[in-house]
């Protein structure tokens, strides 16, 4: 089982590093779309600060769902996954690497781009701490949560819009609770509270998204 | 496939009772007797309903007459929880038991669930500019009301966009429970973000804060809701019980009779 794990999770990551400039395109968004911003609200520093996380996980969420689209969609349509389904292998398994496979393909590199706009933001360093640990706890549920939608959607004509419409508002509450612990940092408080929740976010999507995931294969490829 | 046929008359002679309505033929015979009434009690309700709420139920001390659209908003509200929870009940019916009629019936009920939760929403809107002066408000149950129909669209678009009939189900089914299991992590997450409702105004265990004549009408309107849901739920699943069974002989017999007539 933990073989099967690593095995999928190298090979992801391999069959990204052959595609670099496509592997960065979710973090190029991310980037793109975070700049946009203060080119909206306006450059005015109170402003930015009071806005900068829920800006940047909105669009760390919006990465996260642009680039799960083709979490299966190249194993499916070259016919790998379906070789993986009837390998006997557990599927649960399956899902559960190609969605640590997509964390650290999008996920790290959005924790590791978060500090560097907290300071673009003029956030000061407590909240650009809180920021990237929440994004820390947060990014893998988005992942977690994307690989169900991507499942579920597999082989679809409007399978990018329809992820985006059934993952978000299951991502609320991951959301809620990111950005609350910027909120509570900045407001004076502990946001040891907020890191629990999203802990346990974090855990319960762990051991319930991957058999969602494995159920929604079954039903997409059969 | 032999087996299948064996063991399906052998579970119909042990537990027919339980199965008897699953199967479409007699679910599309049983709810077309019922229809005419659940029409006739909606219709009867609503206007009864509505009598007594807007001209026998008291004037509220401090809204005044515009709380008056209570009576819509809340059992509006009410149903399109409970719809949701029916809506993933049945999905999941359908999945766990392979019973075609579950899965017809989420569908059927997905747009009615949507449809009270919009009414909900708009009527919440109306009722929010003259009591809070304001047309929306971010609050937690506005917010998670919004959220579940959002979660109506996700399952209907999800359900349309798939057009293989079997997957499309069992896709929904998947998704309504994910939904299911979601919305009371939602619903207090989004609860602890903003807190700002008045506090609920009916609930099981505490006694109501409100007239007998204004709980009279408004369990009247939720029974009226109810006999509308039911009685447009078993026209929408008849219609689609036509669609997929147009191979069955029942069907053809049905059609071929309106064909003769018409």
């Amino acid at each position: 089982m933990r073989n099967l794990f690593l095995a999928l999770y190298l090979r992801d990551i391999k069959l990204a590093m052959r595609r670099r400039i496509e592997a960065l395109l979710p973090v190029v968004f991310f980037v793109v779309a975070v700049s946009l911003f203060p080119l909206g609200v306006g450059p005015e520093h109170d402003t930015l600060r009071l806005i900068a996380p829920g800006v940047v996980w909105v669009c760390a969420l919006l990465a996260a769902m642009l680039s799960v689209t083709n979490l299966y969609a190249g194993d499916y349509a070259d016919g790998s996954l379906e070789q993986m389904l009837l390998s006997g292998q557990s599927a649960v398994v399956i899902a559960a690497a190609k969605s640590a496979g997509h964390w650290t393909l999008t996920g790290l590199p959005l924790v590791i781009a978060a500090p560097l706009f907290g300071l673009l933001f003029d956030m000061n360093r407590e909240s650009i701490t809180a920021l990237t640990l929440s994004l820390v706890l947060g990014t893998p549920i988005l992942s977690l949560l994307g690989s169900v939608g991507s499942a579920l959607t597999l082989g679809l004509r409007s399978a990018g819009v329809l992820i985006i419409l059934l993952v978000l508002p299951l991502s609320i509450p991951a959301l809620i609770f990111g950005t609350g612990a910027v909120g509570a940092v900045e407001g004076g408080q502990s946001a040891a509270g907020h890191y629990s929740i999203l802990g346990a976010l974090l855990i319960f999507t762990a051991l319930t998204a991957p058999p969602a995931t494995s159920a929604a294969l079954r039903i997409s490829v059969e | 496939m032999t087996r299948d046929i064996t063991m399906g008359k052998k579970d119909s002679a042990s537990r027919i009772r339980w199965f008897t309505f699953a199967a479409p033929s007699r679910f599309y015979s049983l709810t077309g007797a019922l229809i005419p009434w659940l029409w006739g009690a909606a219709i009867v309700l609503t206007l009864w309903g509505l009598y007594v709420g807007f001209f026998i139920a008291p004037t509220d001390a401090q809204q005044g007459e515009s709380y008056r659209i209570i009576f819509i908003h809340v059992p509006a509200a009410w149903m399109s929880m409970v719809i949701y929870l029916a809506m993933a009940f049945w999905a999941a019916a359908g999945w766990a038991f392979n019973a075609r009629m579950g899965a017809m019936l989420a569908h059927a009920l997905a747009p009615t669930g949507a449809l009270f939760t919009f009414i909900a929403l708009w009527t919440g809107a109306f009722w929010g500019k003259p009591a809070w002066g304001t047309w929306w408000v971010w609050d937690a149950r506005l917010t998670s009301e919004l959220i579940l129909l959002f979660l109506y669209i996700g399952y209907i678009a999800l359900t349309e966009a798939i057009d293989d009939v079997r997957r499309s189900d069992k896709a929904g089914a998947l998704l309504a429970i994910v939904g299911a299991v979601n919305i009371p992590i939602i619903y207090f997450s989004v609860k602890w973000w903003n807190t700002l409702h008045q506090g609920a105004t009916i609930s099981a265990t505490a006694a109501p804060k409100m007239a007998s004549t204004m709980l009279t009408a408004m369990l009247l309107m939720t029974f009226a809701f109810w006999a509308y849901a039911f009685a447009v739920v078993f026209m929408r699943a008849r219609a689609i019980v036509l669609e997929r069974e147009s191979h069955a002989d029942w069907v053809r017999q049905l059609t071929a009779g309106k064909e003769q007539y018409s």
